[in-house]
């Protein structure tokens, strides 16, 4: 048996991913502790958890800090400790990683891990604002670089350097939008075409509307324990055997390569080693495709296929649900969405369904292994998790 | 003589005097740009500014058309990284430039910008990069 379990996943909860109108973040969060209660009859919430980490990455969309303890009041979690993870997108990431500190520490038994974003109340032009909040203030927003536009930057060196096409990544879009067809709380539930892709408007080129992930409204969790307590709780815990986070410079343009992300690469590594396995073991992954270019990077950073060869790995259809390593089963952050602080935990909850046989009509047979990455800005923060599952 | 703060802020001031300032280590020689008051190599302190050359190339770029409230008016632009001369980048607009024109590797120089914002802060300069 590879890799020593850190903690173990003993449910988990999301929301369904949309447009919630007349919704407010917390009561969002309080659908998936319910889902993840519901999971979990064995828990009593009021005694067995003893701390809480919640990703929420803006103040701005409801004009709302404090989430840490805002979502432990309306969860029904009162009184434990519950703080507020940030790191932009990779949030909820942090979280999990912040619950895996607590559990392993000796302090908590029990951890609630989430995050949650309300954003659809807002307009695109005040999203793209408080999006690029998360890169750097003096050299890339105040000269009117976004958040797309960062990530144009990224896919426009790599498709000059590697060859990598518009086309290639239309095919991202493509598969993640066919498998959110197979996730009912997925936002998009409709398959598109290359066509398609490459005929939406322009955001910031090479990306067009159909390669940017979703503005979203959404929560998630899971919750932690120690591995020899585990059993108290489920008869199907999912391990978590590796752990990762890194950080990188806060502006894009500092970065020695403008073609991979070296925080996830870094995460990566410590995450492979401390689970003793290599990419070749991963069944199942959740990936950060924040934009179809970035799923690209992604596959390249985490050892899927060789630097530069992304492009040509989603052509050929392996990493598409039936493929040898179905990326992103749950729709991904282009067809599920992306409520920004909710996204790290959400991609938990989906390899946490894929590992104990509950992801239905987008089950990858035989799944054991899983692998979630989770980026935050443009990759100034970045957490993967490896996890394992004993069922036979 | 004692040197301006190596800020962030000093680096724009000096742009408005028309230089491209960095601050190099005296103890380990990195050059930062921007300028950094604690040197990210070796941990020391002590740093001199040093004028930097403004010209270099285009290592990559896009043109943005769904901008935030306040560039919206000028959208689409071009906004690029710009790999000076002595290796360093810094990101910025491309102005005077047709989009179907930009190339990465082309040769790009500063152009120093005026500052003219309403806001009370930051009172910073929009440099930009022009073709030579």
């Amino acid at each position: 048996m590879k890799g020593k379990p850190l903690v173990s996943i003993i449910s988990a909860g999301l929301s369904k991913f949309g447009k919630h109108e007349g919704l407010y973040a917390r009561e969002l969060f309080a659908d998936a502790v319910k889902e993840a209660l519901d999971r979990c009859p064995r828990l009593d919430p009021k005694n067995d958890i003893e701390a809480m980490f919640v990703g929420h990455m803006g103040e701005a969309y409801e004009h709302q800090g404090h989430m840490g303890a805002a979502a432990a009041d309306w969860a029904g979690l009162l009184n434990i400790p519950a703080t507020r993870t940030e790191a932009a997108c990779a949030s909820s990431g942090a979280a999990l990683r912040s619950g895996i500190y607590a559990v392993l520490s000796g302090l908590a038994d029990v951890v609630l891990v989430g995050g949650v974003e309300k954003m659809t109340h807002r307009t695109t032009a005040e999203v793209t604002e408080y999006l690029a909040m998360a890169s750097d203030y003096p050299f890339e927003q105040w000269h009117g670089i976004t958040f797309p536009g960062l990530y144009a930057l990224m896919a426009k060196a790599h498709m000059h350097r590697y060859g990598t096409t518009e086309a290639q990544l239309a095919t991202v879009a493509v598969k993640n939008h066919y498998h959110g067809t197979l996730n009912p709380k997925a936002q998009m539930q409709k398959e598109i075409t290359v066509e398609t892709v490459l005929a939406s408007r322009v955001v910031a080129s090479p990306l067009k509307l159909y390669d940017c992930s979703l503005i979203t409204d959404g929560a998630s969790c899971a919750i932690l324990t120690k591995p020899e307590l585990a059993a108290r709780f489920t008869d199907q815990p999912v391990h978590i055997i590796g752990s990762g986070q890194a950080s990188d410079t806060i502006g894009l343009y500092e970065r020695q390569s403008l073609t991979s992300l070296l925080a996830a690469k870094l995460a990566a590594k410590t995450a492979y080693d401390m689970a003793q396995i290599t990419p070749e073991d991963i069944d199942v992954a959740e990936v950060h495709d924040c934009f179809t270019s970035a799923e690209i990077i992604a596959y390249e950073d985490l050892g899927f296929c060789p630097k530069g060869t992304g492009g040509k790995l989603v052509e050929s259809g392996e990493t598409r649900l039936g493929g040898r390593l179905p990326v992103n089963t749950s729709g991904g952050l282009k067809a599920k969405g992306h409520p920004v602080g909710a996204t790290g935990t959400a991609q938990a909850y989906e390899i946490y369904l894929q590992l104990t046989g509950q992801a239905d009509r987008r089950q990858v047979k035989d799944a054991k292994t899983g692998l979630t990455h989770n980026v935050g800005g443009s990759g100034a923060t970045a957490a993967v998790h490896i996890y394992r599952s004993d069922q036979q | 003589m004692s040197q301006p703060p190596f800020t962030i802020e000093q680096f724009y001031k000096y742009l408005t005097e028309g230089k491209l300032m960095a601050g190099r280590c005296h103890n380990c020689g990195k050059i930062h740009l921007p300028p950094r008051p604690l040197c990210d190599n070796c941990f020391h302190q002590e740093f001199e500014w040093t004028e930097i050359s403004g010209k270099g190339k285009l290592a990559t770029f896009t043109v943005i058309h769904i901008a935030p409230q306040q560039f919206q008016a000028m959208a689409p632009y071009a906004v690029g990284i710009v790999e000076l001369e002595n290796g360093l980048k810094l990101p910025g607009m491309i102005l005077g430039v047709a989009p179907e024109q930009l190339k990465i590797g082309m040769d790009l120089t500063i152009d120093f910008g005026t500052c003219s914002t309403a806001q009370a802060w930051p009172q910073w300069p929009r440099y930009c990069f022009k073709p030579v």
